[in-house]
């Protein structure tokens, strides 16, 4: 008994209260958004309202099983929930029903089951148990390497359902291994190399590859402030690239004007390395191979984009970043996404007054695009609610995660919210049109008991081990 | 336990924060800022009107427009605005009964209540009209523009196919397609659909509660235009298609005329055959029915290239050039003829003849006995492996195989490979087994389009061009490449030359020509006749020719069914269809009022057609 009352003394409410906040917002959102006028009483098990009850009851029951196991049990138990959930995440692939093209559910008889929903918190928990055993040696190169390896063999699971935007979440355990100690590098580079790809798309290449050549040098002066040896560097580079301009111009005829830049870059790198080497210059040498790794990048991507990606996720991309316009095909989604959010104005239509979600314009508005009915019947009052609690929630599990003593509570609170803070962005950014449409839930809004179960378990195993805070683990 | 990277956590924070941020500034331009998005007071509904292209035009070789587009109007409904309304008066504007309201409201609402549907498909440009003005009584109603096919002769409808709308299983196969979409089957309207059919494009509205449209949505920005089909020139010339048609009526057979010089086809016609115009629009699928129940003059059925037939007599002169090219004849070889050459009987005539004289007078046993030289070749080991060389020429000139027209349902014909044999012969195959084969009959099946083929590569002294039914595409003149590629054939010019002398002494020769009726003035035609023997009923009168003999301008297979001899019908339809073409009157008007007159099909019964 005195075990019990500890638990519910120690438990955070406030979490408790913005939880039970965000589900029944999501459950009456569901009943407007899919609101069908032969079944108007919400609590009807035909429609997804009524579902969706059953789910709210059901999760209520696991997060009370989930608080009351004692916390050490996810701590010992941390790999086999991985295994257990890995094993689910193949065996979706051949046993799971194709839906839409993509392997991402069990089905038994009425019920569907996805397992990504529950891959996530398994990941979290092997990751974390992992890290307590290794912290402050992130910087070794095998720590990294088993660290990436957890949560990419994952990814790489749900990429071949395909499942896009889980896999996206799973990278976003990064800011877990950033959090425990890997090199900030790391982030800027994949910073870098998001930007530099967005760029490829919407620049000629060919600009942006000279651009980035006249980058690098500016960067070598800055660095060694040897202004003159810079110059003649930069000499070298246009005297090389120009007769090779000439001689193809005049002689062969045949090659890309990309080809001769990286040919140029090549042959100078030759010419350069003589003095790198008997100067020592370590920062150009760095300066250099991030130039012809930019240079490769930028290609890779124009190869992938052009030959690799489906045609309809480069529609996606093409439209988000307004190279495309197609509102009545691929782009119709996000179209009347941000119809809908827009005629909402400041204050929104109205509960079941909105005319988007009336007529049913928007698809998978119940599921990922739920946020359109906040938007188009609260309006800008309701998206800021909306918003609001997610910021509140995000702020206070980092609170409660820097408040752990044991690093196993802390890295995997922060596997929490790293999921939950790349859900929310991904999901309000696609219906906002700042991001293009993957398919992710809204953590505790959208309707479905995989992606409800997964998130409340997800959470209440968090808010037990910070329950037991005081108790020591490991 | 210290931990070294707690303030790693205020990276995290700032994140979080600034993440949150950056959704509610786009939030708030989105909804308090931009009126982009958002809908006026009136809480008013968008309305995706797609804009369907008109499809491709059909014109002829000539220039004359063969295919057009018609305005037609279905009128659509979304379930979710309809309101009240005076039902009576609807249904009396339409013309439809009240049961029929309910049944099609009923369907539409089970369809979707949100997405449009057709409520009434190709109502008349009159109804259009009367509507249109009354449509605010009507909330949830409205008209969409759509084009029908419209035929400016009713003539080659196995040629031209026609445009139905897409089912379930074409939608699934081809994402390009919605339903309503329409998508074009059999002849050209299949083989160009692509094409033909244009983009769709969509215009956005603003719609009112009362079903007024209020204006472009976004400025008429998100709008797109449809994109016109490009026009399509067939290589068909229409008179002369007209003038085989009703040379074919009352008549069950096949016309395939081809230009030698390019492949194109000039007239395909398959009798008996039906109007294009029944098959469009709102009556098709009633028509299309009642047409497939005609079983007995199975209209839909294009005798062209779905049906195969023996050849009959009409094979001599492609035995006779492989003949001379397996050099186990020479032109002045003779043979004797008795009566026909052992089992093989023959019609009387002088004896002996040399291969001009053979083919002229059509004589059995002078290819019986060709053939039975080429399949006993010494230079080959076996009966077997000679026969597999003998048809390797035929496959070269186009039978057996399919020849690669835009056709999706032609069909290859059969010449069966020499392993067929070996295993009824037991490996020790001989020539007499198959000596009928030397006469086009036994095994073999060609179809009249084959048979064309056949005669225009004769008429070229050696090559073909894959024949096609389209000359070009579309502003820029395109046309498929394979059409324009010479397909020779491994037999040396000469030897086509003597075969031409035999075939121009089949009508322009003295006694014994078998097709003199089909002669020309002033125009040396070349031809053949043949019977193709019909186990169930009377045999098919056949004949192929070519014309004028140098520079041949035109290449012709006639097939009549149940006919008789070749002479008696199918050569004469030849040679008609031939003057018309090079000269565009007819000398003989005695035979064309017969040709035309003639009717077989009401004095045969059980007869069959092979398929």
């Amino acid at each position: 008994m005195k075990r019990s009352i500890n638990i519910w003394n120690g438990i955070d409410k406030i979490t408790i209260l913005i939880f039970l906040l965000m589900v029944i917002m999501g459950w009456f959102n569901i009943y407007a958004a899919v609101y069908n006028e032969d079944h108007k009483e919400i609590l009807d098990l035909s429609q997804r309202y009524g579902k969706q009850f059953v789910w709210i009851l059901a999760t209520l029951v696991i997060a009370v099983f989930v608080v009351i196991i004692d916390s050490r049990f996810y701590f010992f138990f941390a790999w086999i929930v991985y295994a257990v959930v890995m094993l689910l995440l193949v065996s979706v692939l051949v046993l799971g029903r194709e839906i839409n093209g993509a392997r991402s559910w069990f089905e038994f008889g009425p019920f569907s089951f996805q397992p990504s929903e529950f891959a996530k918190f398994g990941t979290a928990l092997a990751l974390a148990s992992f890290l307590t055993n290794h912290r402050q040696e992130l910087t070794k190169l095998r720590v990294i390497v088993i660290a990436t390896g957890i949560i990419l063999f994952p990814a790489m699971l749900t990429a071949l359902q395909p499942d896009l935007g889980s896999t996206i979440v799973f990278f976003s355990f990064f800011i877990v291994l950033f959090r425990e100690g890997m090199s900030p590098y790391i982030f800027i580079s994949g910073l870098l190399m998001l930007i530099l790809f967005f760029l490829t798309l919407l620049i000629n290449n060919l600009y942006l590859e000279i651009s980035l050549v006249i980058i690098a040098f500016l960067l070598a002066w800055f660095t060694t402030r040897k202004w003159k040896t810079c110059i003649a560097g930069l000499g070298i580079f246009i005297l090389v690239g120009g007769a090779l301009y000439l001689i193809n111009h005049y002689v062969f005829k045949s090659l890309g004007n990309e080809l001769i830049l990286l040919i140029t870059l090549v042959l100078a790198g030759l010419i350069y390395s003589y003095p790198i080497y008997t100067r020592k210059a370590i920062s150009v040498l760095f300066i250099y191979l991030f130039l012809f790794g930019s240079i490769l990048y930028i290609n890779s991507v124009d190869f992938a984009f052009n030959h690799l990606l489906k045609p309809h996720q480069k529609d996606r991309v093409e439209i988000m970043l307004g190279i495309k316009s197609d509102p009545h095909g691929t782009g119709y989604n996000v179209n009347q996404s941000l119809i809908s959010i827009g005629s909402g104005g400041f204050s929104g239509k109205g509960f079941l007054q909105g005319t988007q979600t009336k007529y049913k314009f928007v698809p998978a508005q119940s599921t990922d695009f739920i946020f359109c009915t906040v938007g188009e019947e609260w309006g800008f009052l309701g998206s800021l609610a909306v918003v609001g609690l997610y910021l509140f929630l995000l702020l206070r599990l980092i609170f409660l995660a820097e408040r752990q003593r044991s690093a196993f509570s802390r890295i995997y609170g922060y596997g929490v919210i790293s999921i939950l803070l790349t859900h929310f962005i991904i999901n309000i950014g696609m219906t906002t049109g700042l991001v293009p449409v993957i398919g992710i839930p809204l953590p505790f809004f959208s309707y479905g008991g995989s992606s409800l179960w997964g998130f409340t378990i997800l959470l209440f195993v968090f808010l037990r081990l910070d329950a037991g805070r005081m108790e020591y683990l490991v | 336990m210290k931990d070294a990277f707690i303030n790693r956590k205020y990276f995290i924070i700032t994140i979080v924060v600034l993440a949150s941020v950056v959704l509610l500034l786009r939030l708030f331009t989105i909804q308090v800022v931009q009126d982009k998005y958002r809908l006026s007071a009136d809480n008013n509904v968008l309305r995706y009107v797609t804009q369907y292209p008109a499809r491709g035009l059909i014109y002829d070789r000539k220039g004359n427009l063969v295919v057009y587009n018609q305005a037609a109007y279905d009128l659509m409904v979304i379930p979710a605005q309809t309101g009240e309304m005076d039902t009576a008066t609807f249904c009396d504007d339409l013309g439809i009964t009240r049961e029929n309201f309910v049944e099609k409201m009923k369907a539409a609402k089970n369809y979707s209540q949100r997405a449009p549907s057709v409520f009434l498909k190709q109502i008349s440009a009159e109804m259009y009209a009367r509507f249109q003005e009354k449509m605010f009584l009507f909330p949830g109603f409205y008209v969409q523009p759509r084009t029908l096919r419209k035929y400016s002769r009713p003539i080659a409808a196995h040629l031209l196919g026609y445009v139905s709308e897409v089912d379930e299983s074409i939608i699934k196969k081809e994402p390009y397609y919605k339903p309503g979409d329409y998508i074009g089957k059999l002849g050209i309207e299949e083989a160009y659909e692509t094409e033909l059919r244009g983009k769709r494009g969509v215009k956005i509205y603003l719609v009112d509660a009362y079903s007024r449209v209020k204006g472009s949505y976004a400025g008429g920005n998100m709008d797109t235009m449809a994109v016109q089909g490009a026009d399509i020139i067939s290589s068909i010339d229409l008179d002369l298609q007209e003038y085989g048609e009703r040379l074919m009526q009352k008549k069950t057979g096949s016309i395939v005329a081809i230009e030698p010089k390019t492949g194109e086809i000039l007239a395909l016609v398959s009798s008996p055959d039906y109007d294009p115009g029944l098959l469009v629009g709102r009556v098709r699928s009633e028509n299309f029915a009642r047409l497939m129940a005609d079983t007995v003059s199975e209209p839909l059925f294009n005798r062209a290239f779905m049906a195969s037939y023996p050849p009959g007599s009409t094979f001599k002169p492609i035995n006779g050039l492989i003949g001379l090219q397996e050099k186990v004849i020479v032109p002045s070889t003779e043979f004797g003829c008795d009566h026909g050459y052992l089992f093989v009987a023959c019609h009387s005539h002088r004896s002996p003849l040399n291969l001009a004289d053979a083919i002229m007078i059509s004589c059995n046993s002078y290819f019986c006995q060709t053939y039975r030289k080429i399949l006993e070749n010494p230079n080959y080991g076996s009966v077997s492996e000679a026969y597999e060389k003998w048809r390797s020429y035929l496959l070269e000139f186009g039978f057996s195989r399919k020849l690669g027209t835009e056709f999706s349902n032609e069909l290859p014909g059969l010449i069966p490979p020499a392993s067929y044999f070996d295993k009824i012969y037991n490996n020790r195959l001989k020539a007499l087994n198959i000596i009928s084969m030397a006469i086009g009959q036994g095994e073999i099946l060609t179809t009249p389009l084959q048979m064309a083929n056949m005669v225009s590569a004769i008429a070229n002294r050696g090559y073909y061009y894959i024949p096609h039914i389209v000359k070009s595409i579309g502003k820029d003149n395109r046309i498929d490449q394979a059409y324009t590629v010479r397909n020779k054939i491994s037999i040396d010019s000469v030897n086509f030359e003597e075969i031409i002398k035999g075939m121009e002494g089949v009508v322009n020769g003295g006694e014994g020509a078998t097709a003199r009726g089909a002669a020309i003035k002033d125009i040396i035609v070349c031809g053949k006749t043949g019977t193709a023997q019909n186990p169930h009923g009377k045999d098919h009168s056949v004949f192929i020719a070519f014309a004028p003999k140098d520079d041949p301008k035109i290449a012709i297979a006639v097939y009549v069914e149940n006919a008789g001899f070749g002479s008696t019908y199918a050569a004469p339809v030849a040679s008609l269809m031939i003057e018309k073409y090079l000269k565009g009157e007819i000398s003989n008007k005695y035979m064309e009022k017969r040709m035309l007159e003639l009717n077989l099909v009401d004095q045969s019964t059980e007869d069959e057609t092979q398929h």
